[in-house]
């Protein structure tokens, strides 16, 4: 089984950005070669031919904070609904969390998840186990048996590690067993509102959620990440506060990394309008002022990654009043157009943008990644000339709740390709 | 002017002109409620439903009044007997509710936006009788009717509004009123009670106590809720009615002719002193006449206000 990826501009950030041919062999990538170097005969005569003129051609892009819902939730998400997003998004690999009924603490629920997903095919599935046992905050999970059974990290998401003794021994046990510890930030004492604090919830009256909330958290996390020797990944950063301290913990040479999502540098509180519950998240959408931060973060280089905190909720957990409504929004199939936005607007270089989108995050989570002889054959190819308008309707998610339903877009994945398999082909949504 | 709006959510989407017919109707209904048969059939065939899914008396009991002067049908429908309890949606009692057909849905909700969420989900008319923390529009409408009364204006006035700003519905209304209507607007408490970015609703925060009580035309008490004490927004109440209280110290040095409001019910010797309660300023009462009056006004225009000929 041999692919044929012809005449696209290859971009892997670390690797090469040029005009190039991709052979692909056994699911893997056989050889990457430049335009102009070689020629055709060298290329198996039947192979399935990709033709990739006009479009980029990406490593795979990996999603480093994904809710699947499932087991559990299914009614939300399925593992096949959310992997299949996922492929129509770009991304070829995502990490999922563990709040899911039962809570991912177990071998048993890592293999479920891995399973189903392998079966499925549509995207690698990376199950995130929990930091404590029930999500509970009292007890440390079986790192080691969640690492043997698939898991790549740990993480309470959701909600916070409150107790910092319980983050501390969870960092120390974590680099023992070697596996990456996410953390939700969020100083729960200071918490407890509906939305961001500031002019538009005092003038909706919804009790507010300050960047303080975050921020205390994650400097509390990078301190004890300084003491424990080990690095933490900070999920979902929102604040101007939180770039700022993880820029300083980055250039004390602290081993924390960062991820935000697409909704964080696209939107401002402003979106929750008129109780919107679609602009509902946790952490809530900040400032104008946090936005531009998170731009500059990404810029920087001090957020690593771009990660969608992807939330499928049914109707009815959002058609509700709007401190009783659920958080959280669907990301998987928008946020590579969002991502370009921001290329578009000159904030980032596409260089950039696909390294916080497919590389950067695979580091963090140790897992390969890139347009390299001899790696899995995990490949997007990108028009970023397309131009269509999203329809959350139309989208492969089981979920609706997104604000950016009706959106307009520049760019977007054409195929996706997981393993050597055509896994989405924006052009024929039938039977792949 | 002809009414048009189909709901009555918050004072914001009301214009200076409907705020001034809505004034207009209530005084000129008011005098309905001081005669020996205090009924008319104005709305004779009409279903009101007051949905009242947090703890009020007052309030319920004014709209109930309101309905009933104008012949219209009430129902109160109370948290503790609602389905809400059972699980059902908001929305799903709502509609439950709207396909027994009445006209009008006065509903207070403890979530704020619970009435906008209704508003759109719903055909008949919607009237935000109070949700959370957001909006109080008839307290608004009849702190400002109470004020025009015995004031002949709102325009250049001189507002104060003193306690617990965060938490206040009552506050948020009455800034967005008092501020449309031309008077200008400062708020007083603990900062523990000021909302983040409370100048962006067009109010000033007040230097000091003394600067908010001896420069007003118009002091608006807040209720003070003891159970805010345990979210450490204040130590004491014995403190806060030193600091924040307008006691009888500070009740020697408002201005002559200041009036004195309060959405009710008043912690006597907390943020009011019974002198200033019961005293020459206050006109604490007639807001509770005026609420009926103007919740009148509101069922009146919002039931298409034609029915002039039947006002007898
Ligand atoms: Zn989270």
């Amino acid at each position: 089984m041999q692919m044929w990826i012809k005449g696209g501009r290859v971009l892997d950030p670390e690797e090469f950005d040029g005009p190039a041919d991709i052979l692909v062999e056994d699911g893997r990538i056989a050889r990457v070669q430049p335009a102009g170097q070689g020629n055709e005969a060298d290329f198996p005569p039947d192979a399935e031919v990709i033709d990739a003129r006009d479009l980029l051609v990406v490593p795979g892009l990996v999603d480093m904070h994904v809710h699947l819902r499932q087991p559990g939730y299914e009614y939300k998400e399925t593992i096949e609904t959310g992997t299949r997003a996922a492929a129509a998004g770009g991304f070829t690999a995502v990490c999922c969390m563990p709040n899911t009924s039962p809570v991912n603490d177990s071998e048993s629920v890592t293999r479920f998840i891995l399973q189903e997903a392998g079966r499925l095919g549509y995207a690698r599935v990376y199950p995130v186990g929990a930091v404590s046992v029930g999500l509970e905050g009292r007890q440390l999970a079986e790192f080691g048996d969640l690492k043997a059974a698939g898991a790549v990290g740990v993480s309470d998401d959701g909600q916070p590690v409150s107790d910092a003794q319980l983050m501390r021994r969870a960092l120390e046990y974590a680099r023992g067993i070697g596996i990456c510890v996410i953390s939700h930030c969020e100083e729960m004492a200071l918490a407890g509102g509906a939305m961001n604090e500031g002019a538009v919830s005092t003038r909706l009256g919804l009790a507010g959620i300050p960047n303080a909330a975050e921020s205390i958290m994650v400097m509390r996390d990078i301190a004890l990440s300084e003491l424990t020797s080990t690095p933490v990944h900070i999920a979902h950063v929102s604040t101007r506060q939180s770039v700022e301290a993880i820029r300083a913990a980055k250039a004390a040479s602290i081993a924390v990394t960062a991820e935000t999502a697409p909704h964080y540098f696209t939107l401002t509180h402003e979106a929750v309008n008129a109780y919107d519950t679609h602009a509902k998240m946790n952490p809530p959408l900040r400032t104008e002022a946090d936005r531009q931060a998170v731009i500059a973060g990404l810029a920087d280089g001090t957020i690593d990654a771009v990660a969608t905190d992807h939330a499928p909720h049914g109707v009815l957990d959002k058609e509700l009043e709007f401190d009783q409504a659920a958080n959280g929004i669907i990301g998987l199939e928008t946020a590579l157009s969002l991502g370009l936005r921001l290329v578009e607007a000159g904030h980032l270089s596409l260089r950039q943008l696909v390294s916080a989108m497919s590389k950067n995050p695979a580091r963090i989570i140790k897992k390969t990644c890139g347009l390299v002889p001899g790696l899995p054959a995990d490949i997007t190819l990108i028009d970023l000339s397309a131009r269509y308008t999203y329809h959350a309707a139309d989208g492969y998610s089981k979920a609706r709740n997104t604000p950016f339903d009706g959106w307009q877009f520049k760019g977007r994945a054409r195929y996706t390709i997981v393993g050597g398999q055509k896994v989405f082909d924006s052009q024929n949504h039938a039977n792949l | 002017m002809q009414w048009t709006k189909k709901d009555v959510l918050d004072i914001e989407s009301l214009s200076v002109d409907e705020i001034e017919f809505i004034f207009e109707t209530a005084f000129g209904l008011k005098e309905i409620s001081e005669r020996p048969i205090k009924k008319v059939p104005t709305l004779r065939g009409q279903t009101i439903v007051l949905l009242f899914l947090e703890p009020s008396t007052r309030t319920r009991v004014s709209f109930d009044i309101a309905a009933k002067r104008l012949s219209a049908d009430s129902i109160a429908i109370a948290a503790a007997s609602s389905s809400i309890v059972k699980g059902e949606t908001l929305i799903d009692t709502a509609k439950n509710l709207q396909a027994m057909k009445p006209d009008i849905l006065v509903v207070r909700h403890s979530s704020a936006g619970a009435p906008h969420l209704l508003a759109r989900n719903l055909d008949i008319s919607v009237v935000n009788a109070g949700d959370g923390m957001h909006a109080h529009p008839t307290q608004a409408l009849l702190d400002m009717m109470t004020v025009k009364e015995n004031k002949g204006r709102i325009d250049g006035l001189k507002v104060s509004i003193i306690g617990d700003i965060a938490h206040s519905r009552v506050a948020r209304s009455n800034i967005a009123g008092f501020t449309k209507m031309g008077a200008r607007v400062s708020v007083a408490g603990p900062p523990t009670m000021m909302p983040a970015g409370i100048e962006q609703l067009g109010a000033y925060v007040a230097p000091d106590m003394d600067a908010a009580v001896s420069e007003a035309d118009v002091i608006i008490l807040l209720r003070i809720q003891k159970e805010r004490q345990r979210r450490f927004l204040f130590p004491t109440e014995r403190e806060y009615a030193a600091s924040y209280g307008l006691n009888a110290a500070r009740l020697r040095r408002i201005k002559p002719d200041a009036l004195i409001l309060h959405p009710g019910p008043i912690n006597r010797g907390v943020e009011i002193a019974p002198e200033a309660a019961d005293g020459p300023h206050s006109v604490i009462l007639d807001q509770v006449t005026n609420g009926v009056a103007l919740r009148m006004a509101l069922f009146y225009l919002l039931a298409g206000g034609v029915r002039d000929a039947n006002v007898d």
